[in-house]
C-alpha cells in the first residue's frame, strides 16, 4: 500500500502527555520527583543579571577618560542608590568642582580610563517557571527545569496569538460552524477559556478582551481583523511573545471556516474542565504549534478508557487515514484519503506533483497534491 | 584529520565526487563522476534533514540521501558500519566527499562597529559575504541609546559577534566603548550553557589589548586583521576565514552529530551561502563577466554579485515564498502584487491566502490562479531584496574625494552602487519558485520583471541548487567544480536585450535586426511591447538594436549597438517596457498590456491538467 509523510496537528482525547519546563539559565528546581503540581505553581526560579546603564561619567563632568578612575567616589562592586554621588572632579586650583549623582541603583561593574565610561548594574531580574500542566513531575534536570507528566486531553490550534493562560472550559457556540461574535461573550466568560465554532469576529476578539477571558479558540479568522488586533500585519508566524490582553487559537486557518468536528466535539466533552493554553507558534525550523491541555479527571478517565480508538500510525498518509485539505480550491475540506497513484500528476497549475484521492465526506472525491493534506491525528 | 584544513588530494586521481548540502528541511546529495576525461553531475538524491528530534543527528540524513544516490547510480557509497566509503573502486565508494550546511538556521551573526557606513558596513560584508545571517549590527550612529543597545544585545542569541572600527593607528576611544558596551551584556548563545560565546575582533590593532581587557573568560575572543586598515580600503578575507573557522569548531561542533559529519568530510565544511558565493566568484573571475544570481526560498531571499571583480552578497532574511510570505505581502503592498496579476481575484481572499500559505507553508498551488498570484509575490520579493542588495553593495563610504577642475560639474560621491544592470552579463535564478515553476519562461519572465536586466543580459536558472555543492568543490578541484557548473548546473533559458529609458505611450522604442543560421528577423518594437523569438539552446544570433532618442543599450542615448546573443530554452526575449519599468497607471490600459505580455512571452499555455473533481 502506498504510504507517504505528512505531519498533522494532534487531537487526541486521553494521552500521556508531559511537558518540559526549562529556565532559560540556570537556577533553582523548587520541586522533587513524584510531586503534584498544579498549573500555576512555580516549579524552578532564577536571577537574570540586571540591566546594564553605561555612565559616561568623563562627559558628564568633563573631565579626560583617564582621570575618570582618580574622580571616581565609589569602587568596582559598591552597590548604591539612585542619587548616590558617584564622581567628583578636582576642579581648578580646587574650586569648580563637578560632581555627577547616579539616576538609578545598581552595582558598580567597570570603570573605563579609555573611555570614561562607568557600567552600573541592576538589581538582579527574577524568572519564574510555572508547571503549566498539572500532573506529576517525572524527571528534575538540576538548575534547569522539571518534566511533567500527566494524563492529559491534548490538542494543537494553526496558530496562536499570546502565550500562556489558564482557565475554565466554557462554550459561546453551539455548533462548529457559527461564527464568534462580540454578542455571544458576556461578563461570566471574564478568566475562561472560550471556545467559538468557525471564524472569530475583530469585534468578538475586542469584546473578550475587554471582559477579561483568559482565551478564545475558534476554527479562524480573517486577516484583516489579526491586524487590527495587533496594530501590524504578522509578517512570519513566529508569536506568543504579544500582549494583547488575552491568547487566541485558530485551530483550521484564516478565512471563514469551520472548527474541525472532532475538535469542537472533544472540546465539548471537557466543557467545564480547567485547562491551560499556550498561543507560541513558531513555524520554522523546529515547529511549535498553539496548544491545549486539559488534564483527565477521574470520570473522564473512565470515559475516554471506553471510548478510545485506536489512531493510526503518526505521520503516515496512507489509505483510510482521516485528512484535511489545506489549500484551494478545497481548501478546509474533511475526508479520508482514496487512492495514492505513484506517478506524477499533471496539475491545473501545470505543475507536476505526486498525487491522493480524498473520498470528502459528501462523497464525493477530489484528487490534490500530497503537499496540500495534513493528516488528523489523534 | 584535523577538521579545518582541506586533506591534500592528487585532482587527477579524483574520478568520483560525492557532495551533500543540508538544509533546514532537506539534505541534497549529489554524485559527480568523471565520464570520457570530462566530470559530470550523474545523479542526485534527497531526504529529509535530521538535526532535531528524533534522529537528532545530521548524519542520518546524510546517510539516507547518500544511500538513495548509490541505489540510483548502482554503486555502493555506504559501508556496513554507516559510513562514506572511500576511495572509489570500481562500484563502491567515492574518492572525495564534501558538504555544505544550512541546518538548524545556519550561521546567525551579530556584528559591531564604530560608524554605520564604514566599519559596521564592512563587518557586515564580512559576515556576509561568509555566509551569515546578519541579525542586527550594533554601531556608535545607530540611533539608539547605549542601554538600548545593550538591552538589543541580550536579547540575541547569536552563534558569534563581529566586531570592528577604526582605522590602524587611528582612534581608540570608540571601538573600545562598543567592547564596553558587548562584554557586561553578556549575550547568550543558542547552544546552550557550556557554549562560550565567540567574539571575532577585526579593528583598530592598536585597540587591541584595550579590547582584550574588556571581555573576560566568559567569551572567545579572537584578534584578526582590521576589516578596514585605512578608509580607502578594506581587507575582509582574515575577518571571513576567522569566521568560517570558528562556525565549523564552535557553532557546527554543537549542532547534533556534526562533529561526525565534519570528520568525514574531506574539505571544511561551508555554509551553505558561502559557498554558492564562492561558486559565482569563481565563474565571473574566469569568464571575466559581471554576474548576479538570486536564491529564493521559503524564509529568506540571497542576492549574491560580482561587479568588476567585487564581490557583495545580501541575505533579505524575511523576503521569501512559504514562512515569509506574508511579510513579503506586508513589505511590497498588495496593489504592487496585483500588477502582476492578469486574473481577477478577490482582494480579502487572497490576504487570507497569504497567511494560509505562511502557516502550512509546505503546500503547492494546484490552480491556476494560486501558481499566477504566487509568482506575482516572487517577483516582489525578487524585487525589494534586490532594491536591498543595491543599497548594500556600494563602494567604501568616508573615502575623500580628490576632485579637479574637470570635476567642477560632476557630483559623484562616495558609497555609490556599484551594481550596474547594464553592465550586468549573467543572471542566475534559483530557488523553488524560480527552479520549479511549470514552464521555464515563467522562470524568465519573473527575473526580468524582478532585475529589470538592461542592455544585453543572459539569462540561467540553476537546475537542482547545485551551487552550494560547486562552491565547496571549487576550494579542492577547481577544475571539475567548472565543468560540472558550465555543462550541469546552469540551464540557460535565453537572452534578455532592454534599453533604459522610461516608456512613453504610442511612441517607438527601437529597432531590430536578428540575423542567426536559425533565426532571421527584424522589425520595430514599440513602447511598452515585448517579444520572444525561439533560439535553441546551443545557437547564437547577432541582433542589431537601433533605439530611438531616449533610450539606450549601453552605447549611450540613440546610439546603434551589436549584440550576440545565446539561446536557451526560452529563447530571445526583446523588452520595450522602458527602465525603470512602470506599468500604466490606467487600470484598463495596463490590464490589457499584461496580457499581452503573459500571451507573448506564453506564459500560460494551454494544458490538458488532470480532471480534478469527479463524482462518486
Amino acid at each position: 500500500m502506498a504510504k507517504a509523510y505528512s505531519p498533522g496537528l494532534q487531537i487526541r482525547q486521553r494521552v500521556l502527555h508531559s511537558s518540559r519546563r526549562i529556565l532559560p539559565i540556570p537556577g533553582d528546581v523548587l520541586v522533587k520527583v513524584g510531586d503534584h503540581v498544579t498549573p500555576q505553581q512555580i516549579v524552578a526560579q532564577t536571577f537574570m543579571p540586571g540591566d546594564v546603564t553605561p555612565i559616561n561619567v568623563a562627559n558628564q563632568i568633563s573631565i579626560a577618560p583617564s582621570e575618570v578612575p582618580g574622580s571616581m567616589l565609589v569602587s568596582v562592586g559598591d552597590e548604591i542608590h539612585a542619587g548616590d554621588l558617584l564622581a567628583r572632579s578636582k576642579g581648578i586650583f580646587g574650586f569648580f568642582k563637578a560632581e555627577m549623582t547616579a539616576k538609578s541603583s545598581g552595582t558598580i561593574e567597570s570603570i573605563s580610563h579609555v573611555t570614561g565610561q562607568v557600567i552600573l548594574r541592576g538589581a538582579p531580574l527574577p524568572i519564574q517557571v510555572r508547571a503549566y500542566q498539572a500532573g506529576t513531575i517525572k524527571e528534575v534536570i538540576p538548575q534547569q527545569g522539571v518534566v511533567i507528566e500527566s494524563e492529559v486531553s491534548f490538542l494543537q490550534g494553526i496558530l496562536g496569538i499570546g502565550g500562556e493562560a489558564y482557565g475554565t472550559i466554557t462554550f459561546a457556540c453551539q455548533n462548529k460552524e457559527q461564527p464568534l461574535e462580540a454578542s455571544l461573550l458576556d461578563e461570566s466568560m471574564r478568566g475562561k477559556i472560550v471556545i467559538g465554532g468557525a471564524r472569530m469576529t475583530g469585534e468578538a476578539v475586542q469584546r473578550g478582551i475587554e471582559i477579561g477571558v483568559a482565551a478564545i479558540v475558534s476554527g479562524g479568522m480573517d486577516d484583516e481583523d489579526l491586524k487590527e488586533i495587533l496594530g501590524y500585519d504578522l509578517g512570519v508566524a513566529v508569536t506568543g511573545s504579544e500582549h494583547i490582553g488575552t491568547t487566541l487559537i485558530i485551530t483550521e486557518g484564516f478565512g471563514d471556516i469551520a472548527m474541525a468536528d472532532r475538535t469542537f466535539n472533544l472540546l465539548k466533552d471537557r466543557e467545564g474542565a480547567e485547562a491551560a493554553v499556550n498561543g507560541t507558534t513558531q513555524i520554522r525550523a523546529g515547529v511549535m504549534r498553539p496548544e491545549m491541555v486539559i488534564p483527565l479527571d477521574k470520570h473522564t478517565k473512565s470515559v475516554a478508557d471506553t471510548g478510545a480508538k485506536q489512531a493510526a500510525a503518526p505521520g503516515i498518509l496512507e489509505t483510510g487515514v482521516a485528512v484535511r485539505i489545506i489549500r484551494d480550491p478545497y481548501f478546509g475540506l474533511l475526508g479520508e484519503v482514496g487512492e495514492m497513484p505513484t506517478e506524477l500528476r499533471t496539475l491545473e497549475s501545470g505543475s507536476e506533483s505526486r498525487v491522493l484521492e480524498v473520498i470528502l465526506h459528501t462523497g464525493n472525491k477530489v484528487i490534490v497534491p500530497r503537499a496540500n493534506v495534513e493528516l488528523i491525528e489523534g | 584529520m584535523n577538521s579545518t584544513t582541506t586533506k591534500q588530494l592528487d585532482p587527477d586521481q579524483i574520478n568520483v565526487i560525492l557532495a551533500t548540502d543540508c538544509g533546514s528541511t532537506t539534505t541534497k546529495a549529489i554524485l559527480i563522476e568523471k565520464i570520457n576525461g570530462e566530470y559530470r553531475q550523474t545523479y542526485r538524491g534527497e531526504a529529509p534533514t535530521t538535526v532535531e528530534e528524533p534522529a537528532a543527528d545530521v548524519t542520518v540524513g546524510v546517510v539516507n540521501a547518500v544511500t538513495e544516490v548509490g541505489e540510483l547510480a548502482g554503486r555502493k557509497l555506504i559501508d556496513e558500519n554507516g559510513e562514506i566509503i572511500r576511495p572509489a573502486n570500481g562500484d563502491t565508494g567515492c574518492d572525495i566527499y564534501i558538504s555544505t550546511s544550512s541546518a538548524g538556521g545556519g550561521l546567525q551573526m551579530m556584528v559591531a562597529g564604530v560608524v554605520r557606513e564604514m566599519s559596521a558596513a564592512s563587518a557586515k560584508r564580512a559576515a556576509l559575504g561568509a555566509g551569515a545571517i546578519v541579525m542586527d549590527t550594533i554601531c556608535s550612529n545607530d540611533k539608539r541609546l547605549p542601554h538600548e543597545q545593550i538591552q538589543r544585545i541580550r536579547e540575541l542569541r547569536p552563534d558569534m559577534i563581529l566586531l570592528a572600527g577604526g582605522t590602524d593607528g587611528g582612534t581608540q576611544k570608540h571601538v573600545v566603548e562598543l567592547a564596553e558596551l558587548i562584554a557586561p551584556a553578556k549575550p547568550q548563545p543558542r547552544f546552550g550553557g557550556t557554549y562560550k560565546m565567540p567574539i571575532i575582533y577585526a579593528g583598530n590593532q592598536e585597540a587591541k589589548e584595550l579590547v582584550e581587557a574588556a571581555f573576560d573568560d566568559d567569551v572567545k575572543l579572537t584578534t584578526v586583521a582590521n576589516v578596514r586598515p585605512v578608509l580607502e580600503r578594506e581587507n575582509l578575507a582574515p575577518a571571513r576565514d576567522a569566521i568560517h573557522d570558528l562556525f565549523l569548531e564552535h557553532v557546527m561542533a554543537h549542532a547534533p552529530g556534526y562533529n561526525k559529519l565534519i570528520s568525514w568530510a574531506d574539505a571544511p565544511i561551508m555554509p551553505t551561502p558561502g559557498a554558492v558565493g564562492n561558486i559565482l566568484q569563481t565563474i565571473a573571475e574566469r569568464q571575466g563577466i559581471n554576474a548576479l544570481g538570486v536564491d529564493i526560498g521559503g524564509a529568506t531571499t540571497d542576492v549574491f554579485s560580482v561587479f568588476d571583480g567585487t564581490f557583495n552578497r545580501t541575505v533579505s532574511a524575511n523576503l521569501g515564498m512559504s514562512y515569509s510570505i506574508s511579510n513579503v505581502c506586508a513589505s511590497a503592498t498588495l496593489p504592487m502584487i496585483l500588477r502582476w496579476v492578469h486574473l481577477d481575484m478577490d482582494p480579502r481572499e487572497l490576504q487570507n491566502h497569504i497567511k494560509n500559505k505562511m502557516i502550512r507553508p509546505t503546500t503547492i498551488p494546484q490552480t491556476r490562479e494560486a501558481l499566477v498570484f504566487e509568482q506575482a509575490v516572487a517577483r516582489e520579493a525578487l524585487r525589494l531584496a534586490y532594491i536591498q542588495h543595491k543599497e548594500f553593495a556600494t563602494t567604501l563610504k568616508g573615502v575623500q574625494q580628490q576632485r579637479t577642475v574637470g570635476d567642477t560639474f560632476s557630483q559623484i560621491t562616495s558609497g555609490l552602487s556599484i551594481v550596474d544592470n547594464m553592465k550586468l552579463n549573467l543572471l542566475v535564478g534559483s530557488g523553488g519558485v524560480l527552479s520549479h515553476a511549470p514552464n521555464m519562461n515563467q522562470t524568465a519572465s519573473m527575473m526580468i520583471d524582478a532585475f529589470e536586466p538592461e542592455g544585453m543580459t543572459v539569462l540561467a536558472k540553476d537546475s537542482i541548487f547545485m551551487m552550494p555543492h560547486l562552491g565547496v568543490l571549487a576550494q579542492v578541484h577547481p577544475r571539475a567544480a567548472l565543468q560540472v557548473f558550465e555543462r550541469d548546473c546552469l540551464i540557460y533559458l535565453g537572452t534578455c536585450v532592454a534599453p533604459r529609458g522610461l516608456y512613453r505611450s504610442g511612441k517607438t522604442c527601437f529597432q531590430y535586426q536578428i540575423q542567426g543560421k536559425t533565426l532571421n528577423e527584424s522589425g520595430t518594437m514599440e513602447c511598452g511591447e515585448m517579444k520572444l523569438f525561439p533560439l535553441a539552446y546551443d545557437d547564437r544570433a547577432t541582433i542589431t538594436v537601433e533605439p530611438k532618442r531616449g533610450y539606450d543599450f549601453g552605447a549611450g542615448s540613440g546610439k546603434r549597438m551589436e549584440f550576440e546573443v545565446r539561446g536557451g530554452t526560452v529563447g530571445l526575449i526583446l523588452d520595450a517596457r522602458g527602465r525603470p519599468l512602470i506599468v500604466p497607471a490606467d487600470e484598463k490600459q495596463h490590464l490589457d498590456q499584461l496580457t499581452g505580455w503573459v500571451q507573448e512571452l506564453q506564459l500560460f499555455p494551454e494544458i490538458h491538467a488532470m480532471q480534478t473533481q469527479h463524482s462518486s
